[in-house]
């Protein structure tokens, strides 16, 4: 165990931050948003030593802390960290700062309330990243949801407590299953070994048969695929974005939705392997439906946080597919799709956020001709918006190439059809965009904007030099998550191995079919 | 250091974007040009420098490659930020460079009171760093960089008047079509990496003759894809649709990204990648077919616009077709040759009609012209040898690369697509000359000194009112006198048109020296002889050569004849074959055919399925599952009334039937 | 001596008036009545067994529910009296405030 409980001090730093902020005066706005900012940027400092202390050649958890919880049924508080939970809680951290930075203005109402809540709902996600014991890893997937239900239906818009119960009681749905799914895990796992755990590493053990393991995969997947949201359990998405408040939007959107995918890649997968093999192609249908889908519904919204709610879909898509395909390349495509669109759906979020605090309404048809008023916010809207549409040289591209990469290794269909939302995305970011940067001002009252403040600009400056970083010298990061990926992906296909041979005393034939074999001279399309 | 520095060419407009953008506020409109251009220049500077070394080495050895960092690494794939300078990338560098930096400085005057003049340099700035990556890349992936980036700047500067409808819903038609070439073009590029395990050029045609079967149905595939990309990018059919609405942008943008380079870059695309196209046949027949029937189509349509740009772009759009059918017949030589000439003749033109433009206050409409050889020497004389040059006259430098390619056409046994590319030069010869007729020659038909009301002179969708903060327009004046532009637009015609004239003689060959051409040595180690290139006698050479003179001059005939002499006859024609003249003045109905049968079902159906299947049927759902937990909750509470009496009579109830449970038992 | 099916009896007739009474009565103090009403029924049933069984162990209880029924007297006299205060009724068909 390290000797200062680093990870601990990450995850409970923000909490105890939040409860010191909500015994502030409620009235003194100003200092709590500036306290809630320094409290939000120190998290971020702090966390940044994540980056250089993931050692990029290590694939297993580092930095691991160990305690009883509840020794009775051997719950343990057990947190660790690697590439890929290190790059994500970098995440985090980072659009919390955003976020909380991005509310200075937007949130008058109970600011005290709003962000403590927000910093409360970094430590649970935080909390969610760093654990490996399953039920930890269940309670703070739960406690997670308090603070957003809070946010959506305390701060939303005009429909905001339908969004907030529709999000809660969605989301609650697939958890519950989980949780069921865990408690057999534990059974099993007390049957086998007599002492009972919730631990990861356990739990990577253990023999499942695989029709067992199908249910299990399925309850795991269930939860994750509402959180991702998949092809057809997004609906709780666009309600919830839409009256969400711009700083709950953009944490939602940047790291909630990450939830999902990395809930597959770290438990999901490695555990049900062979229950993944059958499900991978329904999956990634379903992923690549949620592609085309996402795209098309998007096209004709009327709302520009719907739109870019519908985006999410379809991004996210692009991010289940890359792990559906089962390789190095879609695994890395996934996890840069994740990382980017934490960055540029959480910046148009902003962007979004911004003409709505000036105007009031987020209807497309309300603006038209913004570049002429407010150019400095066009600038960094186109700039946002092609990185949105995955343009070479902006971070889109790297996780949408890989993805498809990766797919097309799998399955050519899938890279084909998937690829078409590369066109449709074009079509509904640049459509959106005319008909609110370009063109005559149409509206009176856009005449009037102000363009970015101070403040403003430095939100959006870290965000546009993640975006070319990421999309011109991706390599860094790719560095740092590529070992884990490459461990959970031989664990994955191991564990298919052997526990389809201990199911049947001869070789399966599906967990073959997990290796991709090296392409056949001239076989033809397949 | 390292003396060639290749990475430098892109990186010096990249700086001068990067420049703009953070200081251009303060440099006021002399430094934004000064700063432009300098690069440009300083870009096309250091590509002399770099094509002198090259050409210093023995051809073998021709060949540098400069890897600035590895872009990303995947498993067992990796793509670099690499760069190439061998003779084909030379050619298309020093054109890119040369022409672009002649388009920069015509800006300067063209722009000079548009209120956004630091934007269009930023703009075209940000051209040249992703078209000067396109053609330098190494890879495909870094090419795909660059071409998805000339993708954006042209998406940007068609739009650039973005408070104009038009405009904007051109740029994006640009970009949305050239998406999907990018669809294709990227899916051929993971054929190639699937099978081949990397995108970089020398590793994928090294590789591609043992890991395809030449003809096989997966390198057809693969380089059918490819061509889909190039396709879009060099506006082909099918997708050729956006670049006669691409004129919406300003005209420099017209001649350099529309005319000069990055339409080409199709062509480049797949002269660069010979190796795999001549794998694979029945691709190249595609891509013949496709190219003949493309410069066919376009030259007929050509043949009745009004707006002097229009009739520009439709003549692009029929040149790349034949810069295709080159590509298609195994002529890649020629293809780059006539990309090469084209860049000269095709900007010169551009930029001559945008000096009309400019000279007639922003009439674009060649009916309202007539006339202005005396009134604009330099600009007539300059796009006269261009007009040559393109109608297919020796010695103009058109003659030289399209005769090239007719006769590569014949030799190679393709005679459809030879006649289809003889048809398309009379059809050239005579649309360019009826242009140059309407502009130029007979009466002016427009009035000077009398200011035209803006009902007049916006009339016509081509120009229409970019409101108050229209460009130079509206600042010195509608219907002022019709006068020559200034030098910093003259200098560049006039340079122009000195390479329309001569740029043809390095592809001078074979019947006329002893040899092969300048030209197709210098490609040699690029494209080297071509597999299937059976040589036309002499004698057969010259008499192809008077064909297409001969064609050329008919057509020039008939265009001064039609609409100089006896203008009756052209209006004659157009009554008596009314009905092609409808079709082809609306140009096939194609832009209609496509929006009924993509972009309005795509459109209605996405509604729907937002309208009635998320809405209805998905969320229905969800909310159904919440609705009937509500209904059962309804019915529960019927038994919650709230009086104790109620409760006590249950409580009784209850008592009773354990009661009555237990005496049973 | 009584024979123990006559206290029962009148334990069951007692009984059965409380519990018509607690379901037919409006008055909650009279609820209030019926209820004790039964209570002792069921001590007179207690009684009636106990002595039978020649054991004390009914008595005992009887005193139990003595105790239990006196507490309850005075936790729902109070509650009536409050309830009186703010609705100023007792009768328990004007009390619904727990209807779903």
């Amino acid at each position: 165990m390290a000797p200062i409980p680093w990870l601990s001090l990450l995850v409970f730093f923000p909490l105890v931050a939040a409860v010191l902020i909500a015994i502030m005066p409620a009235g003194a706005h100003k200092p709590i948003r500036l306290w809630a900012t320094l409290a939000a940027l120190a998290e971020f400092v702090f966390s940044i030593p994540l980056w250089w202390r993931i050692a990029p050649g290590q694939a297993g958890f580092q930095f691991e802390e160990k305690l009883d919880w509840i020794p009775a049924i051997g719950a343990q508080y057990h947190l660790g960290v690697d590439g890929v939970s290190g790059l994500l809680a970098l995440l985090t951290t980072f659009t919390t700062l955003i976020a909380v930075l991005g509310a200075w203005t937007s949130v008058e109402k109970r600011s005290r309330e709003f962000f403590a809540l927000v910093l409360a709902l970094e430590a649970g996600m935080l909390g969610t990243f760093f654990c490996l014991d399953l039920l930890l890893f269940y309670v703070f997937w739960e406690a997670m949801l308090i603070p957003m239900y809070l946010l959506i239906g305390v701060w939303g818009g005009q429909r905001r407590v339908y969004a907030a119960v529709k999000f809660f009681l969605y989301t609650m749905a697939g958890s519950v299953l989980m949780l069921v799914a865990i408690l057999s895990l534990w059974f099993m796992q007390k049957e086998m070994s007599g002492i009972p755990t919730f631990d990861l590493h356990a739990f990577y053990q253990l023999p499942i048969s695989p029709d067992r393991q199908f249910w299990l995969f399925l309850a795991f997947a269930f939860a994750f695929a509402i959180k991702v949201p998949m092809f057809p359990l997004h609906t709780w998405l666009p309600d919830a974005h839409v009256e969400a408040p711009t700083a709950g939007s953009v944490i939602l959107a940047a790291v909630l939705l990450k939830m999902g995918t990395y809930g597959f890649l770290r438990f999901a997968m490695p555990m049900f392997p062979n229950a993944l093999l059958v499900c991978a192609p329904w999956i990634a249908w379903l992923s690549i439906i949620g592609i085309v889908y996402g795209a098309l519904v998007a096209m004709v919204q009327p709302d520009l946080k719907k739109l870019v709610a519908y985006s999410s879909v379809s991004h996210m898509g692009f991010a289940m597919l890359g792990l559906m395909a089962m390789n190095a390349q879609g695994f890395a495509g996934s996890m840069m799709t994740m990382l980017n669109h934490g960055v540029s759906t959480g910046a148009l979020f902003l962007l979004v956020g911004v003409i709505y605090e000036r105007r009031h309404t987020r209807k497309i048809a309300d603006f038209g001709g913004l570049w002429k008023v407010i150019p400095v916010y066009s600038v960094i809207f186109l700039v946002v918006m092609l990185s949105s549409v995955g343009l070479p040289g902006t971070n889109g591209f790297i996780g949408e190439f890989l993805v498809l990469l990766g797919a097309f290794k799998h399955n050519v269909w899938w890279a084909v059809v998937a690829a078409t939302g590369v066109i449709l995305s074009a079509c509904y970011m640049l459509w959106m965009f005319q008909r609110v940067v370009f063109g005559p001002v149409t509206h009176e009252e856009n005449q009037k904007l102000t363009d970015l403040s101070f403040r403003e600009r430095l939100v959006f400056a870290p965000l546009l030099l993640l975006v070319f970083w990421m999309g011109v010298a991706p390599q860094p990061f790719l560095d740092r998550m590529q070992p884990t990926l490459d461990r959970v992906l031989q664990m994955t296909n191991d564990r298919a191995q052997v526990l389809a041979e201990m199911a049947a005393p001869q070789p399966a034939p599906v967990a073959a079919s997990l290796v991709m074999p090296a392409p056949a001279e001239q076989g033809g399309a397949r | 250091m390292n003396l060639p520095m290749l990475w430098i060419i892109p990186a010096l407009p990249l700086a001068a974007v990067a420049l703009n953008l953070l200081f251009g506020d303060r440099l006021g409109k002399k430094g934004t040009s000064f700063l432009a251009c300098g690069a440009v220049g300083l870009a096309f500077a250091a590509a002399i420098r770099a094509v002198l070394t090259l050409a210093a080495r023995s051809p073998e050895e021709r060949q540098m490659v400069e890897t600035a960092w590895t872009w990303f690494r995947v498993g067992d794939f990796s793509a670099d930020v690499s760069f190439l300078l061998d003779p084909l990338s030379a050619i298309m560098v020093l054109v890119v460079t040369g022409v672009g930096f002649l388009i920069h400085i015509y800006s300067i005057g063209y722009m000079a009171e548009d209120p956004s003049f630091r934007r269009f340099f930023l703009y075209l700035n940000l051209f040249m760093f992703a078209m000067l990556t396109l053609v330098l890349a190494d890879n495909y992936l870094l090419m795909f960089v660059g071409w998805e980036g000339v993708g954006l700047c042209s998406y940007l500067l068609i739009g650039f008047w973005h408070e104009k409808q038009s405009a904007t819903d051109a740029g994006k038609k640009a970009f949305i079509v050239n998406r999907i070439g990018d669809f294709g073009f990227l899916l051929g590029v993971m054929f190639l990496i699937a099978w081949t395990g990397s995108v970089n050029y020398e590793r994928v045609f090294a590789a591609a003759p043992h890991l395809f079967v030449a003809g096989g149905s997966i390198i057809t595939l693969a380089t059918i894809l490819l061509f889909v990309g190039a396709t879009g990018k060099s506006a082909q059919i099918p997708l050729f649709v956006w670049l006669p609405d691409a004129m919406e942008g300003p005209t420099p943008v017209s001649a350099l990204i529309h005319a000069a380079t990055m339409v080409t870059a199709g062509v480049y695309m797949v002269v660069r990648s010979h190796v795999l196209f001549e794998m694979a046949p029945a691709t190249l027949e595609v891509v013949a077919v496709i190219g003949a029937a493309t410069a066919l189509m376009a030259a007929t349509i050509g043949l009745v616009q009004n707006d002097i740009k229009r009739v520009l772009a439709y003549s692009t759009v029929s040149q790349l077709g034949y810069m295709f059918f080159a590509c298609g017949v195994g002529a890649f030589g020629a293809g780059i040759f006539h990309v090469m000439t084209h860049a000269f003749f095709k900007a010169l033109l551009f930029l001559g009609a945008g000096s009309v433009i400019y000279g007639m206050h922003h009439e674009q409409d060649m009916r309202k012209m007539g006339g202005l050889a005396g009134k604009m020497p330099i600009t007539h004389l300059t796009m006269l040898l261009a007009t040559i040059a393109i109608a297919g006259i020796p010695p103009f430098a058109g003659f030289w690369s399209k005769d090239e390619i007719l006769a590569k056409a014949f030799a190679t046994g393709h005679y459809g697509i030879f006649a289809a590319g003889l048809l398309g030069a009379l059809m050239t010869a005579f649309y360019m000359f009826r242009l140059y007729v309407l502009t130029f020659r007979g009466k002016p038909r427009f009035e000077e000194h009398a200011a035209h009301g803006h009902a007049d002179a916006h009339g016509h969708d081509a120009h229409a009112a970019h409101g108050a903060h229209d460009d130079h327009g509206h600042d010195h004046g509608h219907g002022g006198p019709v006068k020559e532009s200034p030098w910093s637009m003259t200098v560049p015609l006039s340079i122009l048109a000195v390479l329309s004239v001569a740029g043809g003689w390095v592809g001078i060959g074979k019947p006329f020296i002893h040899g092969e051409s300048w030209m197709a040595t210098w490609l040699e180690p690029v494209l080297g002889h071509g597999p299937h290139m059976k040589h036309l006698s002499a004698p057969a050479e010259f008499a192809l050569m008077g064909l297409s003179v001969a064609v050329a001059a008919f057509g020039i005939f008939m265009a001064f004849r039609a609409y100089l002499q006896q203008p009756s006859i052209a209006t004659a024609v157009r009554e008596r074959f009314a009905g092609v003249h409808n079709a082809l003045y609306n140009k096939y109905w194609v832009d209609e055919f496509y929006g009924a049968i993509a972009v309005t079902p795509i459109h209605q159906g996405a509604m729907r399925l937002w309208r009635f299947w998320d809405e209805k049927v998905v969320d229905g759902t969800v909310n159904g599952v919440g609705y009937v937990l509500e209904g059962v909750s309804a019915l529960l509470r019927l038994f919650q009334t709230g009086y104790v009496g109620t409760y006590a009579l249950f409580i009784a109830f209850g008592v009773l039937a354990l009661f009555l449970h237990f005496l049973r038992s | 001596m009584i024979p123990v099916e006559w206290s029962l009896a009148l334990s069951a007739v007692l009984f059965t008036i409380g519990v018509v009474g607690v379901l037919v009565r409006r008055n909650a103090l009279v609820i209030f009545m019926s209820i004790e009403l039964m209570l002792n029924a069921a001590n007179l049933a207690f009684v009636a067994f106990a002595r039978q069984q020649n054991s004390l162990d009914g008595q005992i209880f009887v005193f139990f529910v003595m105790t239990v029924a006196a507490a309850e007297v005075a936790v729902g006299l109070a509650i009536i009296v409050n309830v009186f205060r703010l609705r100023e009724t007792v009768f328990v068909d004007e009390i619904n405030l727990l209807k779903g």
